[in-house]
């Protein structure tokens, strides 16, 4: 039992992580129809960006603040210089194209930072805390607490919000939002933005546990990626749900089958669930172009 | 003269050309050796636009069956002394016979479903690799047995670069073949519409699955040929980066356009090797380079220039 | 750069080539081997060169990718016209460009740990660093030493750690270890805590071992801290730099792992041969880089200036007579240990040059 714990813990940690990330790569997708590859490199700017301003003198929270205004700017700009001009490819092209700029983000950070491997200090102390016979991180409660926190606010501002309900809007039906005098490429600049600061902060929460360096962003878009088609790629109840599957897919997986096929383990059920449910989790309805 | 080329020949002998010419003046082992890289990513790039450009299907996994297809000759000879050539064409074997099993239910999926799920297989494959140090020497990979014809040892890079553009030249003309086919224009069908496609009663889940069948078929020779090329080979071959490269290849030329494969291989081959000077920028030019193609040559180089060309004459 | 441009003494050019893995997954391995060569290499044309000769470093970065790194070798033969070559950062690149060197008769001095580089020997194929049988050997002394037989590993499924642990399980009879438990993890896993609790619940262990590079043993080192795991852990040279301290932080203390001199190069007794050049290499290189030494970068260092004293012997930049005298290297002092070669030992090193080292008070210290 107290196994099961530790490896649920595991999990469930890990699985914040993809949730943080797939919650990225759903919002943009949403509002614009592109799968955003590049939403790892946001995870490593915002936990690099913060290792570096605070190696400046900077207080811990000032550099996290900062990192996430950064990571910010270089949503923005990312959009109006490449997906704006864009817009309108195929998916494919689409798809492409944000591998580029994962390039680019991820050839541009070592000339900033370096290559190395960097760490934070964990928010509350690295002693490990009891839970029912397992041993846990107090950073693990940081990360799904934020993740639960930046779930709910999104969720909050989409329902509750003028500019929330116009990000709506524009999800599902991009010409009527347009004739409906809404403003869509501001709209898909916003969850460019918003994207980039989601995976900041999960690159912030998540550097005390997983550390970092200049090209963590490649595994983490394709778990994140993983993440949110398993959840069924546009809903972002079923991102979180995705993420936090698989990441304790991967832990069980590990526990009780065999370490070194545990990420084989996660795809095969990632498989058999999308056979079983085409849309994924969140049942999303596939629409067919005719 | 009214005589006067089908666009297919022409594709066939614009092919021959880009073999043939450069082999003549190349003046080292070396420039032999990009060459042959060309040729094996142009093949399995040929064989995924089979299967994106025209079929529309995506995938992420591609070169999990390239990677079969360069193990085939790594590990039989090593294991029971096989042939190193029958070696090459039983993994090719081996890619086609899975592509053909595991295709047949993901291919259920669509759009990011299904790159997801070919994503996993590749991730799967290469996992295996990995993984199974006994047979396959692990993450550092294992020697590749020189293959020997009538005695005499392939292994100097000329003779590859003409063993592979041999291979391309061929791999050109059977897809111009599978494509002038009903069985293409099936395919092509399917890629502007499914729907109408099946109310024309084409047979969508067959034509999708041959498709990627024929990909995977491109994809193992290619590896194969990388393989023996290489006298080494690493699980990376099978990597998602690998396939994403595949994929970037494919519509860096342009979907759907055989010499734009062949295009968009020679970039990406090429590319790097000229950024070596700039060493610390490589990737960030790379990445720089890529998304200027995107912008700016949405439909992909070969079919962008095209375009362009015609509306200059007109 | 002024050294390119040819000073009045330099007689001619002798062209080194070198392929690294400067970025990818190895990047933390590579750039110090990177900024190693280049550092030395403009000190040595500052200082005339080898034998009157301009020394011209060609290097290439294969980002990881044996097959970049294997087109890379052919260029540095067919293109660069290079005299000899340094690199090959991990074992499974240099595994891909020993063919090309094999062929075109270059003398290739490799960075990379794995045994199979040296074992067979190559004619032309020689290697600075301790190989991983050794590092594991080293543990096992060690374990022996304080009594503890049965041990429990969790390795890293990179090259690295694969390569080590399939050493690990082929040696560890001789030394009456037995091994009750396996586990692995890959490359970019950020939690161990699962495998670390099978590890835990293994019948009779007594020491774990975690053959691993990058930032992977340091996650499993914070992980067996918060698991309260009492067992000795024992890390490999591996991670080999004090970025492994600062990335474990407290839980790093007790941890011991078989390393080269370098890493204590200061606390090194004065009568030890190895001070001067390891204490040498450390300043020079944290002065010039800003960073901290580590001995990735120790085994460039070694390979050039062995290559250096066999142009030397040779007085000749012919690749053959090079490699002779590469071969011929005696009682070369340097950060990995003292080097001799032989006709059937191109890495000439042996247990002695393994240091046993420990985690304290934030720092590495001799653990003999």
């Amino acid at each position: 039992m107290a196994d099961f714990v530790q490896f649920a813990v595991s999990g469930l940690t890990i699985g914040a992580v993809y949730a943080l990330v797939a919650l990225g790569f759903t919002l943009i997708y949403n509002a614009s129809s592109v799968v955003n590859f590049a939403q790892g490199e946001f995870v490593m700017l915002g936990g690099m960006a913060t290792v570096f301003l605070a190696a400046l003198g900077l207080p811990l929270p000032a550099a996290a603040v900062a990192a996430v205004i950064a990571a910010v700017a270089v949503g923005i700009v990312v959009h109006a210089l490449v997906i704006e001009p864009a817009r309108g490819a195929n998916a494919v092209t689409l798809i492409i194209l944000t591998i580029g700029v994962s390039l680019v983000l991820r050839g541009a950070a070592p000339l900033i930072f370096d290559k190395q491997f960097h760490k934070l200090p964990g928010f509350s102390g690295e002693a490990a805390v009891g839970v029912l016979g397992a041993a846990v991180q107090p950073q693990a409660f940081w990360v799904v607490g934020g993740a639960a926190v930046i779930v709910l606010a999104l969720k909050l501002f989409l329902a509750r919000t003028l500019f929330g309900k116009a990000v709506l809007a524009t999800a599902a039906d991009r010409m009527a939002a347009m004739l409906a005098g809404i403003n869509t490429g501001v709209i898909v600049g916003f969850a460019f933005a918003t994207s980039a600061a989601i995976g900041a902060i999960a690159g912030i929460l998540v550097t005390p546990i997983t550390l970092t360096s200049y090209d963590v962003g490649v595994m983490l878009s394709l778990k994140g990626f993983a993440a949110a088609v398993l959840g069924g790629i546009g809903s972002p109840l079923g991102a979180v749900a995705g993420g936090l599957l698989l990441g304790l897919l991967e832990a069980l997986a590990a526990g009780y089958l065999s370490s070194t096929y545990k990420d084989a383990a996660a795809f095969v059920v990632l498989i058999a669930v999308l056979m079983a449910m085409p849309g994924g989790l969140a049942r999303v309805k596939q629409v067919e172009r005719v | 003269m009214a005589f006067k080329l089908s666009p297919a020949t022409l594709i066939v002998l614009a092919a021959i050309a880009i073999v043939v010419l450069p082999g003549l003046v190349l003046p080292s082992a070396y420039y032999f050796r990009v060459g042959a890289l060309v040729f094996i990513s142009a093949l399995a790039v040929i064989g995924l636009n089979l299967l994106m450009g025209y079929a529309g299907q995506v995938s992420l996994g591609h070169a999990g069956f390239f990677a079969i297809g360069a193990y085939g000759p790594a590990i039989l000879p090593a294991q029971f002394g096989w042939h190193p050539l029958m070696a090459a064409f039983a993994g090719v074997v081996l890619a086609a016979a899975l592509a053909f099993v595991i295709g047949k239910p993901i291919l259920r999926l669509k759009g990011h479903y299904l790159a997801v799920a070919t994503l996993g297989v590749g991730m799967l494959i290469t996992l295996v690799l990995t993984a199974e140090v006994a047979i396959t020497g692990g993450p550092d990979g294992m020697a590749v047995a020189r293959a020997s014809v009538l005695g005499a040892k392939l292994r100097t890079p000329e003779t590859w670069y003409w063993i592979c553009g041999v291979l391309l030249i061929l791999g050109v003309v059977a897809a111009i073949n599978l494509l002038d086919s009903p069985t293409g224009r099936a395919l092509r069908a399917l890629h502007d519409s499914e729907v109408a496609a099946a109310g024309l009663g084409v047979d969508i889940a067959g034509y999708k699955l041959l498709a990627f069948v024929a990909a995977a078929i491109y994809a193992a020779v290619a590896g194969a040929a990388s393989a023996l090329l290489n006298g080494h080979v690493t699980p990376d071959v099978g990597s998602f980066l690998h396939s994403v490269e595949f994929v970037t290849m494919a519509v860096i030329g342009g979907l759907g356009s055989i010499l734009g494969s062949i295009i968009g291989a020679a970039v990406l081959v090429i590319l790097p090797q000229a950024l070596t000077v700039f060493h610390d920028y490589e990737t960030l030019a790379l990445g720089v380079m890529i998304v200027l193609f995107m912008l700016f040559l949405r439909e992909g180089i070969v079919p962008g220039l095209a375009r362009r060309l015609r509306a200059g004459q007109t | 750069m002024m050294g390119l441009c040819g000073t009045a003494a330099a007689a001619g050019e002798i062209r080194i080539g070198s392929v690294v893995s400067s970025t990818g997954p190895a990047a933390f391995l590579g750039e110090p081997e990177d900024k190693t060569l280049k550092l030395y290499v403009e000190e040595m044309n500052k200082a005339g060169g080898i034998i009157g000769n301009t020394v011209k470093l060609v290097i290439y970065d294969d980002g990881g990718d044996a097959d970049k790194a294997r087109t890379f070798a052919t260029r540095l033969v067919e293109e660069d016209k290079v005299v000899a070559v340094l690199g090959g950062t991990t074992s499974g690149t240099t595994f891909a460009m020993i063919p090309v060197f094999e062929d075109a008769e270059v003398p290739f001095i490799a960075f990379a740990g794995a045994v199979g580089i040296v074992e067979p020997t190559k004619t032309w194929v020689f290697k600075t660093p301790h190989t991983d049988r050794m590092a594991c050997e080293k543990i096992f002394e060690d374990l022996r030493k304080n009594n503890l037989t049965k041990v429990g590993i969790i390795s890293g499924t990179d090259g690295f750690g694969k390569s080590m642990r399939e050493q690990c399980v082929k040696v560890n009879a001789k030394y009456g270890i037995e091994i009750v438990a396996e586990e692995t993890y890959g490359p970019r896993d950020s939690d161990m805590t699962a495998q670390l609790t099978n590890l835990k619940g293994a019948p009779g262990i007594q020491a774990l071992i975690n053959p691993g590079m990058g930032q992977g043993p340091a996650i499993v080192t914070r992980n067996v801290r918060q698991l309260g795991i009492a067992l000795p852990l024992y890390q490999s040279h591996g991670v080999a730099s004090k970025s492994f301290i600062e990335l474990a932080g407290e839980a790093a203390e007790g941890v011991r792992l078989p390393a080269a001199a370098l890493l204590v190069a200061d606390k090194l007794p004065d009568s030890d041969p190895q001070k001067s050049v390891a204490t040498g290499y450390k300043t020079t290189y944290e002065v010039a880089t800003n960073g901290q030494v580590s001995t990735f970068g120790g085994h460039a260092f070694d390979a050039l200036f062995i290559l250096k004293a066999a142009v030397e012997r040779a007085n000749s930049t012919e690749p053959a007579k090079i490699r002779d005298q590469i071969e011929n290297t005696k009682g070369f002092i340097g950060t990995a240990g003292i080097f001799n070669m032989t006709p059937t030992d191109h890495m000439g090193l042996d247990l002695s040059a393994f240091k046993m080292l420990e985690v304290k008070g934030g720092d590495w210290v001799l653990a003999e």
